[in-house]
């Protein structure tokens, strides 16, 4: 029997560490009241145990998913870790517990709370990203082609493969402010990287051609008798439109920095230098990989 | 003229085309190519009237040698008339491509000079697309009627999904509004078509690299309440569009007048929305829950309940089906309970080989209960303090628009006026519903 302790767990935010906050529980026969990231407050007045990455223990949870629970359990559990569920690390915990016991059929207790709370959040995710293969909006520039978007969930390792088959000869960029994350791609290698900020030199001539060019068609293209804002309000919520070229000057983009001055093929990114010329994509200092 | 003209113009002349999804082929860019399509259709975006767009959807041009009285582009009508050229189209295309406002491009024309030199335009738009540009993405192009079949089998290669527009839902419609084209002119190029779809399959298994024609299947569209078509008929005529044509969708498209003459309905008509609406429901139905035509209406019912939906119509009226025990019955039943959709009726027969469903399982599996709760048990029982009063299921079976509708009777008559270009006797519609409702409330569980 496992057992509900007065403890919480803090761990590094990384996958491999909750797999070793997995670890602890059993090891400790005891279940966490929470599991926080390093900067989080507590708000509970139970003792706290920082739990460190250990690469060993990590991988020996790892390897226990696919041989106990099956590997559809362990690919939901690493989109669950992408959602934005309050208390994911806490679920995923109590899912893993539970697959422990109950085996691949875990996977089919969709009306079991446990299994619920984290099957309603990874469908929410699978969601988003699919909504985004739709409304990443690129700008060319200097022959990259560069976006940004601002997801609820950890969309981009969901986004990879899709962007990747569509685009395998071109240079992308995918920029995701809200986690400060981005999707690097030059043919035949997509990496994804911490970036704090994106600075883009001013969009050219041709690039503003074709922008207005879509807006002249999104506006064309509605069939006036048939007006329906809130049809289309519940197909693309307004937290989408900010980033949509066909919605240009319904919003202000404030937090760009444009630098029309040097305008050369470089990309630049604070916290590091992030180049995309010729055939080298380099990345110099850009966090911890 | 320049291409923000140009684009304006075959934009506009091209939006009433229905089709807009980039569905049914899934296939990545190779080495060299751009582009990739997905199965399930990619939204790239909606526009103002809330309809889907992934698509360009232009014209080739908008000049046509046809009379057609409801199209904007027939030859009688004073309208700007322009034409892209194949490369400047292209480059259109592959330019939104990369940025990626769409998934592909959807391509129509008006019949320039004739069918075969309008074709040929076409394929080499598409020619440009495909072989230049190594665009690899979707490609959904109108047939054009009267072209010679080597040009039609020359665009097929180069496209991932065909139509022809059926236009109108019945010969004597079309004799009176497009007296070009006969019913024969559209089904022959249709089955040609459909013909070979099927030889290609036939020589892809044989043959590994025989090239694609048309992968996505074929699609066609016709117009909704500018002709006294029934939507019974129109429901059978789509019944029998896939099965006897194999085609992937039927699209419906509510008459918005956009010319003035003594055949059509006058120009102030509200279009039709809540038919069209009614129609792709029982399209649905038709291809995903295993309805046909006949159940959702017959000679006696040729108009559906404005009311409710057709599933839920169809359960009213079907009372002894009922109620169905969650915990046992078949997938087929599943999706005939209203509030229980395709999603749903999979996660309950997964769901129930672990543990028995209660009511309040079900919410969480996404069945919408506030309907589905009159026509289900689980486990032998009802719903706790579950009310049969007409009430009830008025409120539970019908949106709170509609709801809102049926309470006043001022809409009640702009419905009916609106209605009686058909030949229902509308105001025995609420009746109608009424009695449903009453036969059950008042029959047995």
């Amino acid at each position: 029997m496992h057992h509900q302790s007065n403890v919480t767990y803090r761990y590094d935010g990384s996958f491999d560490g909750l797999l070793c906050c997995v670890f602890e529980s059993y090891d400790k026969k005891e279940i966490p009241t929470d599991i926080l990231l390093p900067d989080a407050a507590s708000l509970l007045l139970f003792p706290e145990k920082r739990i460190v990455t250990d690469l060993e223990k990590a991988n020996r949870v790892l390897a226990s998913i696919p041989k106990k629970i099956g590997f559809p359990a362990l690919e939901f559990i690493r989109h669950a870790f992408l959602t934005y569920l309050p208390q994911k690390e806490l679920a995923i915990l109590r899912f893993l517990r539970l697959g422990y016991q109950r085996g691949p059929a875990v996977m089919q207790m969709l009306a079991d709370e446990t299994v619920n709370i984290l099957f309603k959040a990874v469908r929410h995710l699978e969601r988003e990203s699919h909504l985004f293969k739709g409304f990443v909006r690129f700008s060319v520039i200097n022959q990259v082609l560069v976006a940004e978007i601002e997801p609820k969930n950890f969309v981009l390792p969901l986004l990879v493969q899709h962007f990747c088959e569509r685009f395998p000869e071109e240079k992308f960029l995918i920029y995701d402010k809200k986690h400060g994350m981005a999707l690097v791609y030059q043919p035949y290698k997509p990496m994804v990287i911490p970036v704090e900020e994106l600075e883009l030199p001013e969009p050219d001539q041709e690039e503003q051609a074709y922008r207005e060019l879509w807006k002249v068609f999104y506006d064309t293209i509605a069939i006036q008798g048939r007006y329906n804002p809130q049809c289309r309000m519940n197909h693309m919520p307004k937290r989408y439109w900010k980033y949509l070229t066909e919605f240009a000057g319904t919003f202000q983009k404030p937090h760009r920095k444009l630098t029309a001055a040097d305008g050369n093929s470089r990309l630049v990114v604070s916290g590091g230098m992030l180049t995309i010329e010729g055939t080298a994509v380099a990345v110099n200092g850009c966090g911890d990989d | 003229m320049d291409v923000f003209d140009k684009l304006k113009i075959l934009t506009d002349a091209a939006k009433y085309d229905v089709a807009c999804t980039s569905s049914g082929v899934n296939k990545k860019a190779g080495a060299g190519q751009i582009g990739s399509a997905a199965a399930s259709g990619i939204c790239h975006s909606f526009s103002a009237d809330g309809r889907c767009i992934s698509l360009l959807k232009v014209l080739m041009t908008n000049v046509c040698i046809y009379d057609c009285q409801y199209c904007v582009n027939r030859r009688s009508n004073d309208t700007p008339r322009t034409f892209f050229t194949p490369r400047e189209l292209a480059e259109l295309t592959i330019n939104f491509y990369r940025r990626n406002y769409i998934e592909g491009l959807f391509l129509s024309s008006g019949v320039l000079k004739n069918p075969d030199y309008t074709c040929e335009q076409l394929i080499e738009a598409l020619r440009i697309l495909r072989k230049e540009y190594r665009f690899n993405g979707y490609i959904h192009v109108k047939a054009i009627p009267g072209a010679d079949n080597r040009l039609t089998d020359q665009l097929g290669l180069l496209a991932d999904r065909m139509s022809i527009n059926i236009e109108l839902p019945s010969q004597s419609s079309l004799q009176l509004l497009a007296p070009d084209k006969t019913k024969q002119s559209i089904l022959a190029p249709m089955g040609y078509i459909q013909n070979r779809i099927q030889e290609n399959s036939t020589d892809l298994v044989k043959y590994r690299h025989v090239p694609k024609f048309v992968p996505a299947g074929q699609s066609t569209q016709m117009i909704i309440g500018a002709t006294p078509d029934s939507d019974f008929q129109i429901l059978n005529l789509t019944e029998s569009l896939y099965k006897k044509y194999k085609l992937k969708r039927v699209f419906f498209s509510a008459y918005m007048p956009v010319a003035e003459n003594s055949l059509l309905p006058t120009p102030d008509t509200e279009p039709p929305l809540w038919r069209e609406h009614r129609l792709y429901q029982a399209d649905w139905l038709l291809r995903f829950y295993g309805f046909s035509a006949n159940e959702l209406l017959d000679q006696q019912h040729q108009s559906f309940n404005p009311f409710v939906d057709p599933k839920c119509n169809w359960a009213l009226n079907h009372r002894e089906f009922f109620p169905v025990e969650v915990n046992r019955a078949p997938y087929e039943d599943l999706l005939r309970v209203p509030g229980i959709g395709v999603n749903s009726a999979k996660r309950i027969i997964v769901a129930r080989r672990m543990t028995t469903l209660r009511f309040d399982s079900l919410k969480k599996l996404g069945v919408v209960l506030k309907r589905a709760k009159y026509f289900i048990t689980c486990s032998g029982k009802t719903a706790d303090g579950l009310k049969f009063t007409q009430q009830a299921v008025l409120q539970a079976l019908m949106s709170e628009k509609t709801l809102a509708m049926y309470r006043t009777n001022a809409s009640l008559e702009s419905h009916s006026k609106q209605l009686s270009l058909f030949e229902q006797p509308l105001l025995a519609l609420p009746k109608l519903l009424r009695e449903g409702i009453q036969q059950c409330i008042t029959s047995p569980m």
